[in-house]
């Protein structure tokens, strides 16, 4: 049985980490929003690069011509996945989700005889993949971890994959990041990047707009050349998005770890102060039998 | 047909700006063209430059803002335009671009290869910024 001072310093201590991770859990619950709202507010951009990526999606046809962005190469052999993590721990199976799929699928495309080359956006992503993985990394980028995530950001890694793409070093690239469901649910997903899957054109909603029919769409310069200027940015956008998901999912994920880390420590407190009263009793019962037995004996 | 033009300018990170508009002139990469309402549909690429918006009439002192390269999309709900960066033209640090352009070039001059590409891109990109900023 440990002595009484030892369990109200230990009382004391986890009170503080308590604290801590209750004072973490509303930073993150903060920053959650905020990077909420960030994910809103890059959402008008992207809804337009999507419309107009599958209105050109739908009058170009895919061909050796086409640009080898949105081709691909014509092989499957080499496969680059992009895995974004966070720069970050504390935030619950966050990094090991996202890490558990990649490496999932890594393996899965080397047992089919495939090359697997890792591309890691966020220093936990990493740790986790030198063990195991280490002579398949071929970068790592560290991204700016609390302050919102930038475009620039983005389009460092889209001109780092298409540099490698463009120097043949593979054929297909997946991202592999966490979806933001909601602030207790995330999703690690996965999104081919190159080559690029258009969306689908939507339908001309003919029920709900009267009307003359839609004017044919002029291009300038021609459908080929916007597409070729285009799947770049599209690139940088979407790797954006997923940054930005990737962040708002981080934030959940710290809030949902935080909130039991919290709780967790509030039980432990109970049980302890628990033994710290009966152990406190037990000495005093201790010393009242040693007083009358001392009593008696007189 | 709406006797306004209603027109969106969009960066990754946010909705710059949406309102109604009498006509905006955009860089375009074949050439500059203004955009009035019931503009017929088009797509364009965008080369570096200022981007004018006329409020209200031809007449209006029109507001320049400019646009690091991205495209341009007119529909039936007006005109939009994507950008990867906008700076108000009133915003542009002279001098800071002048040594950025400097620098540019200096590399310019080393470059090669695919560095060549890109620093040539940079350049063009200054030059423009300095190019309005002046006017």
């Amino acid at each position: 049985m440990a002595s009484l001072k030892a369990l109200k310093l230990r009382i004391a201590s986890i009170k503080s980490t308590q604290k801590i991770t209750k004072a973490m859990k509303m930073v993150a619950a903060a920053k959650l929003r905020r990077s909420q709202e960030a994910a809103e507010a890059a959402r008008p951009y992207s809804e337009r690069m999507a419309a107009v990526m599958a209105s050109l999606g739908s009058r170009v046809t895919v061909g050796p011509e086409s640009p080898k962005l949105l081709a691909g190469t014509g092989a499957d052999q080499t496969y680059l996945l992009v895995v974004v993590t966070s720069e970050r721990g504390l935030a619950g199976g966050f990094n090991t989700n996202i890490v558990r799929l990649a490496r999932r699928r890594a393996d899965e495309l080397m047992a089919q005889g495939k090359t697997v080359k890792l591309l890691l956006a966020g220093r936990k992503g990493r740790a986790a993949f030198v063990r195991t993985h280490r002579d398949a990394i071929v970068d790592t980028l560290d991204l700016i971890h609390g302050k919102a995530q930038q475009f620039a950001d983005a389009q460092v890694i889209a001109a780092n994959v298409i540099d490698r793409f463009t120097r043949d070093e593979f054929d297909v690239a997946e991202l592999f990041f966490s979806r933001f469901r909601s602030a207790l649910v995330q999703e690690p997903t996965t999104v081919r990047l190159i080559p690029a899957a258009l969306p689908e054109a939507a339908k001309p909603d003919t029920a709900t707009t009267s009307g003359p029919p839609p004017a044919a769409i002029e291009y300038e310069p021609d459908e080929e050349a916007i597409l070729a200027d285009l799947l770049p940015r599209n690139l940088a956008v979407q790797i954006f998005r997923a940054m930005l998901e990737n962040q708002a999912s981080f934030f959940g994920a710290q809030m949902t770890a935080m909130d039991n880390a919290t709780r967790n420590a509030g039980d432990i407190i109970t049980r302890l102060t628990i033994v710290y009263n009966r152990t406190r009793q037990a000495a005093i019962t201790t010393e009242l039998i040693e007083i009358i037995a001392g009593a008696e004996s007189l | 047909m709406a006797d306004v033009l209603h027109f969106e300018l969009v960066s990754p990170e946010k909705l710059l700006r949406s309102g109604d508009v009498y006509m905006v002139v955009v860089p375009g990469t074949e050439g500059d063209f203004g955009v009035l309402p019931g503009h017929a549909p088009l797509v364009s690429t965008i080369r570096p430059g200022a981007i004018q918006v006329f409020p209200t009439s031809m007449n209006d002192v029109p507001e320049r803002i400019f646009i690091d390269g991205g495209f341009a999309e007119v529909g039936p709900n007006g005109l939009t335009i994507l950008a990867e960066s906008a700076t108000p033209v009133g915003e542009i640090d002279v001098e800071a671009t002048a040594r950025a352009l400097a620098t540019a070039r200096e590399t310019l001059r080393a470059a090669s290869g695919d560095a060549l590409t890109a620093a040539e891109a940079r350049v063009a990109r200054f030059e423009a910024m300095q190019a309005v900023a002046v006017n």
